[in-house]
């Protein structure tokens, strides 16, 4: 296999990183969804809770993107 | 990244990116020059400035329209300040506020044409975790000295535990100013491309000859990409801004016993 060819399948394989983000993020607003609608004069406590979860489990696809990106434009 | 698809009539979405020198600046060996990532960088500031200085001018009682609008900005900092540290954490406020004021305004300034974002580029968040990294570690070394190394070992677990808690404390605190760098960085780098990839597909649908009706989906998209990328600019400021504060809170008591 030619390198370049070898390098785009790799980026392309980085992707599924986002699959994973995308389940975690949708754990998160769905629990919170869940909880706010079983007790609503608590969820706005828990907005900055939200926020955090919501921030550390992005960064998970955010890693599949930068690898994406070093495959591409660094090697 | 330079990498051009001109002649196919593709458009680099990642052009947007290049940092272009005004006029050539070297001092001991360092590319010192003026880019255009230092000019945006100038102007989020000014406006920043300008947009305090002017709200504030005439600190009524009463306040007009742009007085609280600046008013509800300080307190919207102010809340999340209090409420991640406490009062006593109030003492970072000035850092929080020039951290989220900083980051905001260069997002939102990215989001007009041409404009260059001066957060998607890693040189620019890195020094910016950098920074907040580098307070945690001062504030904690001196308001604890080495029982700052307590933060790693959370009190009242079984001795045997300690074996495995010891080095993933330690390894996400070393992943903070990565973490927090690279989120930034990517989110707006990522939005700004695909507002880019979605506006290629209209100019490539546009000249498909009988297709060029279709042209107008992808333009509904980008419409709507550019919602999203509003509020992942605000979300992004936010988010930067709350972690600094709760890496903060880690170091500042509570959480390291005496």
């Amino acid at each position: 296999m030619e390198p370049a060819a070898a390098k785009l399948i790799g980026a392309g394989i980085a992707c599924i990183a986002l699959a994973g983000a995308g389940i975690g993020i949708g754990t998160i607003f769905g629990a919170y969804l869940q909880g706010a609608l079983r007790n609503p004069s608590a969820a706005a406590g828990q907005f900055t809770n939200l926020l955090i979860g919501f921030a550390l489990a992005e960064f998970t696809g955010l890693l599949g993107f930068v690898m994406g990106m070093l495959l591409l434009f660094v090697f | 990244m330079g990498r051009t698809f001109e002649g196919n009539g593709l458009v680099d979405p990642l052009h947007q990116f290049n940092i272009e020198r005004y006029g050539e600046f070297h001092l001991f060996g360092m590319d010192l020059s003026f880019t255009n990532s230092s000019f945006f960088a100038l102007l989020a500031v000014a406006l920043v400035v300008a947009f305090l200085a002017f709200g504030s001018r005439k600190r009524a009682l009463v306040p007009g329209r742009m007085q609280s609008l600046t008013e509800l900005f300080y307190e919207f900092v102010a809340q999340m300040v209090r409420s991640t540290m406490g009062q006593e954490g109030f003492r970072f406020f000035p850092l929080i506020f020039s951290l989220f004021a900083f980051v905001l305004t260069s997002n939102l300034l990215g989001m007009f044409p041409y404009f260059f974002t001066v957060t998607s580029h890693i040189a620019v968040t890195g020094a910016l975790a950098l920074m907040v990294i580098s307070v945690v570690l001062i504030y904690g070394f001196s308001r604890h000295g080495l029982k700052f190394f307590k933060l790693f070992a959370p009190s009242g677990l079984p001795i045997p535990l300690y074996f495995v808690i010891v080095p993933i404390e330690i390894i996400s605190f070393l992943a903070r100013p990565f973490s927090l760098s690279i989120r930034l960085f990517a989110n707006m780098m990522a939005g700004h491309a695909l507002m880019k990839v979605f506006a290629s597909f209209v100019i490539m649908l546009g000249g498909a000859g009988a297709f060029s009706v279709l042209a107008i989906l992808p333009f509904l998209t980008n419409t709507a990409v550019v919602g999203l990328e509003f509020l992942i600019a605000f979300l992004q400021a936010y988010v930067f801004a709350l972690l600094s504060c709760i890496y903060l809170s880690d170091v500042s008591g509570e959480h390291i016993g005496h």
